[in-house]
């Protein structure tokens, strides 16, 4: 039988769930034995050109493209799980909610301290870059995800268990010090 | 019923004894039963405003903190039922105002954090609204943010040693019910005050200036125990 599929991604995070992922020490052997990576950013692989079991969706919704690919990974995954507090809630980037976009892109390129350099006063409008949306979407909001795994970043044992247990089909074990929000 | 002068009653079949006019949280502490809450403290009035607490007694919904114990009284507390009932008015509270566990100084020391882990929480069940509100910190010895304000009234039901309130409800009735503080008062605060007035915030919305991340990750209040297990036995 062929092994399941895993295909990970970042949207609006800072990578920090995937850095909690390689975290799981040396069961990266356990787990290169146990499951397929495909699309992901461990193994740069770009494209979905297959379908797969489990999709790893770190970060929010921020701009135009993370909806994108969230969607891409909704089509192409079987089992999407939210990893972390950006992808549940939107987690730090969503601390700009509330404050209009317009507002925070003057801050970044206008008005803000650093901003020095930008003496044509520039904002960034080129048509390769994503529209940023008016606000950070936690993942489900955009799209259906089957399970959560909260923390910043979630443990590793979290991911670990959790990534077993889906491959196993064995019941989870949630235990208290592993579930954390920060 | 009554035994040496104490009144009897039981909380999902556990044999408890109560003073007269206790309340049924304060007496279910006492005989080792935890009831969660996020408004209740020992030593000022209660409010019953954060509903968490509410039992069943005698099938009907109470709040524990503001329904005193009678003799024979029948308690339920841990069943699914409540647990359910608990669980999600903690999911509401999440998603009405903006908690940002990663980034908040009271983070492994929060009261509705806990709760949360305790009724494992992984995501609320209702989409979250990101409410604008502001911060105040204006006064000397207190941080004050209001985006994680869960309306507890715990800060206004306190005073200082002198009987002075620095905290009030504002806009009253309206769609801006807040807490506002006395900067003035604030600012005159002691050291020890201000401490207090942070700690008696079951969240993160009133901080002492000048602290925070004081206890490392992993010491933290409830990093490895679940809240009430100091009292259950």
């Amino acid at each position: 039988m062929s092994k399941p599929i895993v295909a990970t991604t970042s949207l609006a995070g800072c990578f920090g769930c995937h850095m909690s992922f390689l975290d799981i020490d040396e069961r990266i052997l356990e787990l290169i034995d146990l499951v397929e990576f495909h699309k992901s950013p461990i193994n740069d692989i770009k494209e979905f050109t297959k379908q797969c079991d489990i999709g790893l969706i770190e970060g929010g919704c921020a701009n135009s493209e993370n909806i994108e690919v969230l969607r891409d990974f909704r089509e192409h995954c079987d089992i999407l799980v939210s990893l972390g507090e950006c992808a549940i809630m939107g987690g730090l980037p969503s601390l700009r909610n509330g404050i209009p976009v317009k507002e925070c892109i003057h801050e970044a390129y206008l008005d803000g301290p650093t901003v020095g350099s930008n003496t044509q006063k520039v904002l960034p409008n080129d048509d390769e870059l994503p529209m940023i949306l008016d606000r950070v979407y936690p993942c489900h909001e955009v799209v259906k995800i089957d399970y959560y795994l909260p923390g910043c970043a979630p443990r590793a044992d979290l991911i670990w268990n959790a990534v077993v247990a889906l491959v196993t089909g064995d019941e989870m074990e949630l235990p208290y010090e592993l579930v954390k929000f920060d | 019923m009554k035994k040496d002068g104490k009144l009897y009653f039981e909380i999902d079949g556990k044999p408890c004894y109560a003073e007269e006019g206790q309340s049924i949280i304060d007496a279910a502490t006492e005989n080792g039963v935890f009831i969660p809450s996020l408004c209740h403290m020992e030593g000022v009035k209660p409010a019953g405003s954060c509903r968490i607490c509410n039992v069943k007694v005698d099938g009907r919904n109470m709040t524990a903190c503001t329904t005193p114990v009678e003799d024979g009284m029948i308690v339920e507390n841990d069943i699914p039922e409540l647990t359910e009932l608990r669980k999600a008015i903690v999911e509401t509270l999440f998603v009405s105002g903006n908690h940002h566990c990663p980034t908040c100084e009271k983070s492994g020391n929060c009261e509705l954090q806990a709760l949360a882990y305790r009724f494992q929480m992984l995501v609320p069940r209702f989409p979250y609204k990101f409410p604008e509100k502001g911060v105040n910190p204006r006064s000397d010895q207190i941080y004050h943010d209001r985006n994680r304000c869960i309306l507890c009234k715990r800060c206004i039901r306190t005073v200082t040693k002198d009987g002075k309130h620095v905290f009030a409800y504002h806009g009253r009735g309206g769609e801006d019910l807040h807490v506002a503080i006395d900067e003035e008062l604030a600012s005159r605060l002691t050291d020890e005050e201000a401490l207090e007035a942070m700690e008696n915030c079951p969240v993160g919305a009133i901080l002492k200036k000048e602290r925070g991340f004081e206890v490392p990750i992993g010491e933290r209040k409830y990093d490895h125990q679940p809240i009430g297990s100091e009292i259950e036995n």
